[in-house]
């Protein structure tokens, strides 16, 4: 079997999909692609619902839909696909050693790599809640799973935890498939899923949502019986008295996503606390030369969009890097300000041409609010916003022209106004 | 007609079915669940103790030390993993520095070996993450981590590979004495004949006593709850972590697992039933002593949180004896911490020394104490792992990313002795589900394996047995 590649893309989901597209059209045409599951395409095969592609195509498209735009463009360009091969180990040296039930465990030599291993959800286990441990607990995207691609109902009456979208989203399907959904509980004071699906998937439906609430209490022996959802205060800490409880055969948990970095760790790259991802400039490189991420693995999108759009941006950088070889660099840190859980990229290489787009996430529900970028004294960019909700991500341009002479670290933070 | 009877499926009763099928006897094993090592031995701290808790002179302090001798031996026949990693008895005052002086004193009265105070500057050296305020401690470098479920499952795996039967489901409502022995009946009307029996049930042996009019045996339930991290944040400590006991107990315990994620607990509640809740208060109170112990336990990196109950006499000591009433019968009841470190001591003890006086022991040449690890397949090179998959390909597919277990893998569990029959059997032979997405992508597909195996449609998949369904029906 061939063992050395240009370019190795691990993961054949939105990111890795459209960042083959975007390096081949920038030049690199030895690329191969490694994806665990049967067919590419990623989460997007089991999301079955629209609402895809309105920012890229502006069009609803479903999950499944979007997925094949690009699996068509990385077939017209017969780009390479490993599938049922699953990753085992990355090097810095670029060297990925592989397992599948054809060529058994092999390593791969890649002039560079690209890390497009997406995200996993928070499991009830990470929350230490209270209560027995029977079946008909799942995550949301385990419970998509069953109902959409095996065509098994996961149970019949259901209270959600997180009105994170996967979970708003099942919501609605479990609903559409006949069982009842009896509550979404959300211990924030707002939702971390989308308006619209808040809407469409639970006021549509007459699902209530409980905001500052949480479940304190799972019950069941063999199978879950019950929960107790409890008020939490502004410490989200469950308040005395509050306490109301559900008969219910299953929970479902859509309370975050976690990027799946356990290759980039141990390959040594710098990870960010704040995002669970990778450190990278602008070019979605990370701290290891030749090695980019993109997509959910390297900070969690609010929609597959954004993920092709950077996706994309990784492709073209990683290309350049394979033809045009190592350039000097010269970085400054972008670190977040007030008001701000964190900024990607988390630096910015002022040698190279373009103007920067910054992806932030803001810690809380503000209204009438600027958001800023300087450095220094001296603000780079500025805007103001009516609303900036954690659940969905803020971006600021930075112009090259306003780049050029920052010394230091560039800070962005969000004030209220009149505050 | 068996030679034995063995009642109650954990860690106990495990080794001693595999210690008797060392010699020609017609050997079973009763347990009253779907599945073995569902009580005490599936979720317990794992510790193989070095032996200076225990009170000179008790049962506890003679086969606490013994055991710890074995258990290397046994692991390595067993192909269970076993780790040294030393014990250490931490003091956050001057009071708990000279207890740990008895501690040590007891230790060498038990006969423990190589134990040590050591310094403030000695502990922080040796756990980087110690908490500022801790003094010193009582080094015990024969302490040990073993996994206990895997240690019950390999013994009885074992031992039904050398003849032993197993009986799952058999849950003892009634045992009568007949011409030449006893029968034992379930609540489902199965019957089973033995001249002998040894009850190992754990939490349940009080009752089994009773049913020999033994009603001095009294065994009470104790509840535990622990917290698991991740295996990201498995080198927060290397050894396992006491705090020094004082009269209001032990406190719970910070420690790495074999597996190299990290446990902390568990809690002690006594209590009437033996369930398995955990609490908002039993993990608050783990998490503060957890972070006494050490500087900020990263406790981000939790992935799971449970409880499990283990017995306790109301002797204060192990039951190793033989009925006061029935001839041919034998308790180990109220085996509780260090009944694990134990247990191989015990087996060898109650077969040889107990069993002995009951029937003929005699050599059993065919007996093969030697098992294939279940995780056989990890420790190989990628050489020998390329050979195999070769040979099965479901070797080169992971099922688990979590913790890389292959589809072979599972396909071996749900074939081998003792059967994995459902998600939870599965996970514990295999780790398929214990890591970090707590099986939310595995699931799926360890579930359609064992319907395959099974030859059972998907919705009777059960988590754990019956009741424990993870599906209600198709779709639309």
């Amino acid at each position: 079997m061939k063992t050395n590649y240009d370019l190795v893309i691990i993961g054949g989901g939105p990111a890795g999909l459209a960042a083959a597209i975007s390096a081949y059209d920038n030049g690199v045409k030895d690329i191969l692609i490694l994806e665990r599951e049967e067919k590419t395409g990623g989460i997007l095969n089991q999301c079955i619902h629209n609402g895809f592609g309105l920012t890229r195509f502006k069009e609803s498209l479903s999950g499944p839909e979007y997925a094949a735009r690009f699996i068509v463009g990385v077939r017209e360009r017969n780009i390479e696909v490993l599938t049922k091969t699953t990753v085992l180990s990355l090097s810095k040296d670029k060297k990925i050693t592989a397992i599948n039930t054809q060529d058994g465990i092999f390593t791969l030599q890649a002039k560079a790599v690209i890390l497009a291993m997406g995200c996993r959800e928070r499991s009830r286990g990470a929350l230490n809640i209270a209560g027995t441990r029977p079946a008909g607990i799942y995550s949301a995207g385990t419970a998509q799973k069953y109902v959409n691609i095996k065509g098994y109902m996961p149970g019949k009456r259901v209270v959600i935890l997180g009105s994170g979208d996967i979970g708003l989203i099942m919501a609605r399907r479990m609903t559409l498939e006949g069982a009842k959904v009896l509550a979404v509980c959300e211990i924030m004071p707002y939702s971390s899923g989308l308006k619209r699906n808040i809407a469409q998937c639970l006021d549509d439906f007459n699902i209530p949502l409980y905001l500052n609430h949480t479940i304190t209490k799972i019950e069941g022996d063999k199978r879950v019986t019950g929960v107790v959802v409890s008020k939490v205060d502004e410490n989200k800490k469950p308040i005395a008295g509050t306490e109301m409880h559900f008969d219910c055969d299953t929970v479902l948990f859509s309370v975050g996503l976690i990027p799946e970095n356990e290759l980039t760790k141990g390959a040594g790259i710098e990870l960010s606390h704040r995002t669970r991802g990778a450190v990278v400039s602008q070019t979605r490189e990370t701290s290891e030369e030749g090695i980019f991420a993109c997509g959910n693995v390297l900070q969690v999108h609010d929609l597959v969009d954004f993920v092709s759009e950077e996706a994309e941006m990784a492709g073209m950088y990683a290309a350049k890097y394979i033809l045009d070889g190592k350039q000097t660099q010269n970085y400054v840190n972008v670190i977040n300000g007030k008001n701000v859980s964190y900024v990607c990229p988390q630096r910015i290489d002022k040698n190279l041409d373009g103007n920067v787009k910054l992806f932030f996430r803001v810690t809380n529900t503000f209204k009438d609010c600027t958001i800023t970028a300087k450095c220094g004294d001296k603000i780079l960019m500025q805007k103001k916003k009516k609303i900036a909700v954690p659940g969905e991500m803020e971006t600021l341009m930075l112009l090259k022209t306003k780049l050029l002479d920052v010394e230091g670290d560039i800070e962005v933070s969000l004030e209220v106004q009149n505050d | 007609m068996f030679d034995v009877i063995v009642i109650g499926g954990g860690v106990i009763g495990g080794l001693v079915l595999r210690e008797l099928t060392k010699y020609k006897l017609r050997v079973c094993l009763l347990e009253k669940e779907h599945d073995v090592c569902m009580g005490a031995s599936k979720a317990n701290s794992g510790i193989v103790h070095a032996g200076y808790d225990a009170s000179v002179g008790s049962l506890k302090a003679k086969f606490n030390v013994a055991g710890n001798l074995m258990m290397e031996g046994v692991c390595a026949e067993l192909g269970v993993k076993f780790r040294r990693n030393g014990s250490l008895v931490v003091a956050f005052s001057k009071e708990e520095m000279e207890t740990l002086s008895a501690l040590k004193e007891r230790g060498e009265k038990n006969g423990v070996s190589g134990l040590e105070i050591i310094n403030q500057a000695r502990l922080r050296e040796m756990e980087k993450n110690i908490s500022d305020e801790a003094l010193g401690a009582l080094y015990a470098p024969t302490g040990g981590i073993v996994c206990p479920y895997e240690l019950a499952i390999a013994s009885i795996g074992n031992a039904m590979d050398n003849g032993a039967k197993l009986y799952t489901d058999f849950n003892v409502s009634a045992i009568e004495k007949t011409e030449n022995g006893y029968v034992v009946k379930s609540d489902d009307g199965q019957e089973v004949y033995a001249k002998t029996i040894i009850n190992c049930a754990g939490l349940y042996s009080g009752k089994i006593a009773k049913m020999f009019g033994d009603n001095d045996i009294e065994v009470g339930a104790r509840k535990g709850e622990y917290i698991l991290l991740d295996r990201e944040s498995g080198d927060f400590v290397s050894h396992t972590l006491f705090f020094t006991p004082t009269q209001k107990g032990k406190g719970i315990l910070v420690t790495q697992t074999v597996d190299n994620n990290i446990l902390l607990g568990p809690t002690a509640e006594e209590q009437e039933h033996a369930d398995t809740e955990t609490s908002a208060n039993g993990l608050s109170f783990v998490i503060e002593k957890a972070s006494k112990m050490t500087k900020r336990p990263p406790l981000f990196n939790t992935i799971t949180s449970f409880a499990g109950v283990r017995a306790y006499s109301s002797r204060h000591d192990f039951i190793i004896e033989n009925s006061k009433n029935a001839k041919g019968v034998i308790h180990c009841a109220g085996i509780e911490s260090p009944g694990l470190t134990a247990s191989p001591a015990i087996a060898k003890y109650v077969v040889e020394e107990l069993v002995s006086k009951w029937v003929v022991l005699e050599s059993n040449e065919a007996f093969n104490g030697n098992r294939k690890p279940d995780y056989f397949f990890k420790n190989l090179s990628m050489e020998e792992k390329n050979e195999i998959i070769k040979k099965d390909p479901s070797y080169g597919k992971i099922v688990c990313r979590c913790e890389q277990v292959t589809e072979g893998e599972i396909l071996r569990a749900i074939r081998e002795n003792p059967p994995a029959k459902d998600i939870d059997g599965v996970k514990r032979r295999t780790r398929s589900g214990m890591g970090r997405c707590q099986g939310g992508f595995c699931q799926p597909y360890v579930a359609e394996l064992i319907a395959k195996e099974q030859g059972i449609a998907l919705e009777e998949v059960t988590k754990n047995g019956k009741g424990a369904y993870l599906l209600t029906g198709v779709t639309k």
